[in-house]
């Protein structure tokens, strides 16, 4: 199946034309009454979202909107206040210390900093997705089966980065970096996988690089994509669904032909007058 | 079903994926901490610790922080003498530190880089490792052999030292500056002397100044120490006193909790000074 | 795209200048306050120091080299020659005995306080943490450890052990204790909060999470504030020495106090060739490791 992956056909434009794609409707992650607070700062208030398995939804709003608490409340990053996250028919915020390894697993995610230990070599970092799945022991030493590392290498070819393979983190380009994020996710073997801000310390053509293999990962594995981002019209363009997100709340959820000027102005407020949309 | 392109794995004899090749830098990490392990294991059995019973040691030790920490009383001062006597040290540290920052200025311009010449700068930065490299004990005692124990072998003693470690920091800041400030300087005509109090200073003020205070508080705790190794009085002579004189451990316990008190208020400083800088070193 | 956030305000000096005048007259003013103050009450006088350094100076150069002045005939004639002075040199070895064991002294107290602040800085780091409790507990202890000075460590346990090397040990191991503990929280919190994040949204376990996430990003520049404690460790020891009467700080005291400066002289200089060689070995080491 990923063997489909590594052919580089613009996978968009045959995405764009069989939209609405047939869903199978199943739900993966049920999110009811979602609350986080800070002390008495309020950052995400009764948040309730359902996501179907495939899709690929992007969260818009302005900064300090509570986009990103709402992504790591996803997986527990952050500890939500009130409310239930349902993810493979469990409760995650129910779940003791093993059974949230396990669920985490199960949960890929890609963040703004590409978040790697940059002292250590690529495949080492992409190898590091599969501790999740290993006894405390194993992984603790670094004991990764030949399977994991034929899947590895896999991936790392998949994502371009063959020639880097043995190169130190540090020594890569921020695009690179990213695709190292998005290898460490995918040998996860995720159902779902988080973004946080993928492409915003990125320069435009690696950004559309990250985003287009984001969009073939959706399409060509069926992994759910969650993706926070700052570029509205990034998210027009990708997404299948968009959520608008202001001071915690959901403002706007639908399909990205819904998303009106008029809708836009409402999700970020003052800001609109700033906001370059092209 | 393999079809990627293989040419860059490396695998071993069995053909096994290679997932941690070794680098320099690992290696060295690695060796270095067996070296130092070794030295450390070394040391344990060469360890010159005669006159020690080890069981009685470790009781007497434990029964002494008992009474130092939670009994503390002193017989030779009341408070206030003894917060006098702190004052005494920290005021020590604090004209070792003024006069010391006075010429580390100068030669840490002189030693910067981008300032002066390479040449001046070498031989400065020189002369300047070697008078740190020596500890400040033995700078105020080779001044004590001239000026006689006391306050003026005690401050010339720990400014020498103080001199050392100001010009490397200061130096070292000098050098950081981007060097297009000074260049747009003398490009409009400016000469040296308003290069330095128009660009290298203020732009380099906060670090100077960060430096300076850290130095202060190690000063603090060399004032102690001298106080109880090189006669310079304050409350280090009180502490050397009470231990080889009095043999009286709750007095040592009075004198930790106020060099303690003054340490944790500097350090206090020290950290609000770099929030409010947004220093990170 | 979102902007970077500029590293550095660049201060102009003109800015600078409107903005701190006030500041800067203050703080003038009162430094000249503090410092009249202080020479007060220390009975210091700037006079007395300009007064004594010639004096010093001179002194030093004619008394403290490890050479005298001897009288021979050489063809007749009397004749004034500087030899070394064997009694001094004589002493080298005993010299070099006693600067290994405290080299050897300040590798154990930093390596093995080593250790324990790695325990501790894990504890108290906002990245590892187990609770806020057991941080706030990890983090006044080490503090406590490392704003004692370390004369008052050697002090508190000559008092227990006797005056030996272990005594000297203890002092410099404490205050390495503190002092490494706090820079290994510094570099745990720097090197690898975002990839401790990264593997614990995988599912990584904690002891996963150190040894791959937290051990690999930090542990070069653990290494490096190793080295640099080493190195203060061997300026310290000459302090401590003096106080525990153990090491080279206690032959130097000895040869001090009978006034055999050319002797002491040596002790100084071999000390500073040892720190000033740690340092070049750190150096090199460090462009390797880093």
């Amino acid at each position: 199946m990923i063997q489909t992956l590594i052919k580089n056909e613009p996978v968009i434009a045959e995405k764009k034309a069989s939209y609405p794609k047939k869903k199978n409707n199943k739900i993966i992650l049920e999110i009811k009454n979602l609350k986080k607070n800070y002390k008495d700062v309020c950052a995400v208030k009764n948040i309730s979202l359902t996501v179907t398995q495939g899709e690929f939804i992007s969260i818009i709003g302005p900064s300090g909107s509570g986009k990103t608490t709402l992504i790591r409340c996803v997986n527990r990053l952050i500890d939500a206040t009130e409310g239930e996250i349902i993810f493979d028919h469990k409760n995650l915020l129910h779940l003791n210390n093993k059974e949230l390894r396990q669920a985490r697993a199960k949960i890929g995610m890609i963040f703004q900093h590409y978040n790697l230990v940059y002292r250590l070599s690529v495949i080492e970092n992409v190898l590091h997705g599969r501790l999740g799945y290993k006894s405390s022991l194993r992984g603790l030493f670094g004991v990764y089966s030949d399977a994991e590392k034929e899947k590895a290498v896999e991936i790392i070819d998949m994502l371009g980065l063959n020639e880097m393979i043995y190169k130190r983190c540090d020594q890569l380009s921020g695009g690179q970096k990213q695709r190292v994020g998005i290898a460490r996710a995918l040998i996860q073997d995720p159902k779902i996988i988080l973004c946080d801000e993928p492409i915003s310390s990125l320069d435009p053509s690696s950004a559309k690089i990250i985003m287009d293999y984001l969009v073939r990962v959706q399409h060509d594995l069926g992994i759910t994509i969650i993706v926070n981002l700052h570029q509205v019209d990034v998210a027009m363009k990708y997404a299948d669904r968009i959520l608008g997100i202001r001071e915690g709340e959901i403002v706007f959820d639908g399909s990205p032909s819904e998303l009106s000027k008029e809708k836009i102005n409402e999700i970020y407020g003052t800001e609109t007058g700033e906001l370059i949309l092209d | 079903m393999m079809n990627a392109k293989q040419e860059y794995i490396r695998r071993t004899k069995k053909n096994k994926i290679i997932t941690n090749p070794l680098t320099p830098a690992k290696l060295g990490i690695f060796s270095i901490f067996s070296f130092l392990i070794l030295l450390t294991i070394i040391g344990f059995f060469t360890i010159n610790s005669k006159g020690m019973v080890i069981n009685k040691a470790i009781f007497e030790a434990l029964e002494g922080f008992k009474n130092m920490f939670f009994r503390p009383k002193s017989t030779r001062f009341d408070l206030a003498e003894g917060m006098i006597l702190v004052l005494q040290t920290l005021a020590l540290a604090f004209i070792t530190t003024l006069v010391g920052s006075g010429f580390a200025l100068i030669l840490g311009l002189l030693a910067a880089k981008n300032i002066t010449n390479e040449k001046l700068s070498n031989a400065i930065k020189m002369i300047i490792s070697f008078i740190r490299a020596i500890p400040t004990v033995l700078w105020v005692l080779i001044f004590a052999i001239g000026a006689g124990l006391g306050a003026v072998a005690a401050v010339v003693g720990m400014s020498f030292h103080t001199i050392g470690y100001l010009v490397k920091a200061y130096s070292e800041s000098f050098e950081e500056i981007d060097g297009g400030v000074i260049e747009a300087l003398r490009a409009s005509g400016a000469n040296w002397i308003q290069i330095i109090f128009q660009a290298i200073l203020p732009s380099s003020a906060t670090y100077l100044l960060s430096w300076t205070f850290f130095r202060f508080e190690i000063n603090f705790a060399v004032a102690v120490a001298m106080g109880a190794a090189a006669g310079a009085g304050g409350i280090g002579f009180h502490l050397f006193n009470a231990a080889g004189f009095y043999h009286d451990i709750r007095e040592i316990g009075v004198i930790v909790y106020l060099v303690l008190a003054v340490a944790l208020i500097m350090e206090l400083i020290a950290i609000r000074l770099k929030s409010i800088y947004h220093i990170h070193e | 795209m979102t902007e970077k956030p500029a590293k550095k305000n660049l201060i102009t000096p003109k800015k600078f200048f409107k903005k701190n005048k006030m500041q800067l007259t203050i703080f003038f003013i009162s430094l000249i306050l503090i410092t009249w103050l202080t020479g007060a009450f220390t009975r210091f006088k700037a006079e007395d120091m300009v007064r004594a350094l010639p004096k010093v100076g001179a002194w030093i150069s004619k008394n403290i080299l490890p050479v005298k002045q001897e009288k021979t005939i050489l063809n007749g004639i009397e004749k004034t020659i500087t030899v070394l002075d064997q009694k001094a040199i004589g002493k080298i070895p005993k010299i070099l005995r006693e600067l290994l064991e405290t080299v050897l002294m300040s590798i154990m107290a930093s390596t093995t306080a080593a250790f324990l602040s790695f325990i501790f800085a894990l504890m108290g780091s906002r990245t590892t943490r187990l609770n806020s409790f057991m941080a706030v507990i990890t983090r006044i202890i080490s503090s406590i450890s490392r704003n004692i000075p370390v004369a008052a460590w050697a002090i508190i346990f000559l008092f227990s052990f006797g005056q030996n090397s272990f005594s000297g040990f203890l002092a410099l191991f404490f205050y390495s204790f503190g002092f490494q503990s706090r820079v290994f929280m510094e570099t745990i919190d720097e090197a690898s909060a975002s990839s401790v994040e990264a593997l614990r949204a995988a599912g990584a376990s904690y002891p996963q999470v150190i040894a791959h996430a937290v051990l690999p990003s930090s542990a070069p520049q653990i290494l490096s504030w190793i080295l640099f404690m080493i190195e203060t460790n061997i300026r310290s020891a000459t302090l401590v020495g003096i106080l525990t009467a153990s090491g080279i700080g206690n032959i130097f005291d000895i040869y001090y106090k009978s006034r055999q400066y050319p002797t002491a002289f040596l002790v100084i200089l071999s000390i500073a060739v040892i720190v000033i060689l740690i340092e070049f070995i750190s150096n090199s080491l460090r462009r390797v490791i880093l």
